[in-house]
């Protein structure tokens, strides 16, 4: 793939995250505990899919960025593409994600940038009713049976080792921060750390071990999840390209 | 999740409008319940705000006493006001 402008990367890197967790999250579909467990998931999945439209169409053709790429030139982060596992796994790394991306997308909200400031307004709305939702289900199951708590704790510390790489800051990412357009992750961290320790608390978890973390994402290094789940997206464009209904 | 309770739902299309009666949930807690709500009913703009009240908390009348509680209206149409003339001049009435 050509390289891209800076704000061109930016946008790709947040439209990919949001894609690709849309994408697991439709894997639900028809598969969730409940039909209204279903529908949550489904409509978690569909304003992420939206994001990604926004975001991938400021950093071009959005149709065929997400549909005629390799796994190779996707930089979204590790964790989105981490498998569902069980419900309580989805849920772990939805808590995980949506309490970063709250307040990312909070911070970019006041971007320089036009664009990103307006896709970050309305998409900052969504997200804080899916880091509510996940939220609700970390505690519900940690503080609930002795096989929910289990399973709880096996997914949060599934998703944990790739929590670092939200924060990751690069060159260029840092040049657009400073530039005003961009947001300085690393300055999350804190209140990242203060909202997930709170909740886990209320799940009366304990916060998993740290452990070496795993980064790569965003130079297009993933993990051996991602083609399998690209493979399902982009089959029909692959197969029809162009094609349309 | 076959013995999660039953929730009524209750939307409010927009204010100043009383809350009507949309469908019902099944969910663990009130929580719950009010997200279920909130996905399964208000995806298309459908309201401004939710109620939802355990299904089991509703008192119902008894199918089996219709007869007496409702035929005794049937033949009382004069308790809609239909028999007043109302002159022309009044409107928006």
């Amino acid at each position: 793939m050509a390289a891209l402008a800076p704000l061109s990367t930016y946008a790709l890197r947040l439209g990919d995250d949001a894609l690709i967790l849309g994408q697991r999250l439709s894997e639900w579909c028809g598969h969730a505990p409940t039909i209204e467990v279903d529908l949550s998931l489904a409509n978690l999945a569909l304003d992420l899919i939206g994001q990604a439209t926004h975001f991938l169409g400021v950093a071009g053709d959005a149709d065929k960025l997400a549909f005629h790429r390799d796994a190779l030139d996707f930089s979204n982060c590790l964790l989105v593409e981490q498998p569902n596992g069980d419900f309580a796994q989805t849920m772990a790394r939805q808590f995980l994600f949506s309490t970063f991306q709250e307040l990312h997308l909070h911070a970019l909200a006041s971007s320089k940038d036009e664009r990103f400031a307006a896709i970050a307004a309305k998409a900052v709305k969504e997200v804080a009713y899916h880091r509510q939702l996940s939220s609700d289900w970390v505690v519900r199951l940690g503080d609930g049976t002795e096989e929910s708590r289990a399973r709880m704790t096996a997914g949060l510390d599934w998703m944990w080792r790739f929590v670092d790489e939200l924060f990751q800051m690069d060159e260029l990412e840092a040049k657009l921060a400073k530039g005003g357009a961009g947001v300085d992750k690393s300055e999350l961290r804190a209140e990242w750390d203060r909202r997930v320790d709170a909740v886990l608390a209320e799940a009366t978890l304990a916060r998993p071990a740290s452990r070496r973390p795993v980064l790569g994402g965003r130079r297009g290094h993933h993990t051996e999840h991602l083609g399998p789940l690209l493979s399902q997206m982009q089959f029909l464009q692959r197969a029809y390209p162009g094609a349309v209904w | 999740m076959q013995d999660w309770p039953l929730w009524e739902v209750f939307i409010r299309a927009k204010g100043g409008l009383s809350h009507r009666h949309a469908g019902s949930v099944h969910a663990a807690d009130a929580k719950m319940a009010l997200e279920h709500a909130r996905d399964t009913y208000t995806r298309r703009m459908e309201g401004v705000s939710l109620w939802v009240i355990p299904s089991a908390q509703i008192i119902s009348s008894d199918p089996a006493d219709a007869g007496p509680l409702f035929e005794p209206a049937e033949d009382k149409i004069y308790r809609h006001p239909t028999f007043y003339s109302i002159p022309d001049h009044i409107k928006h009435i």
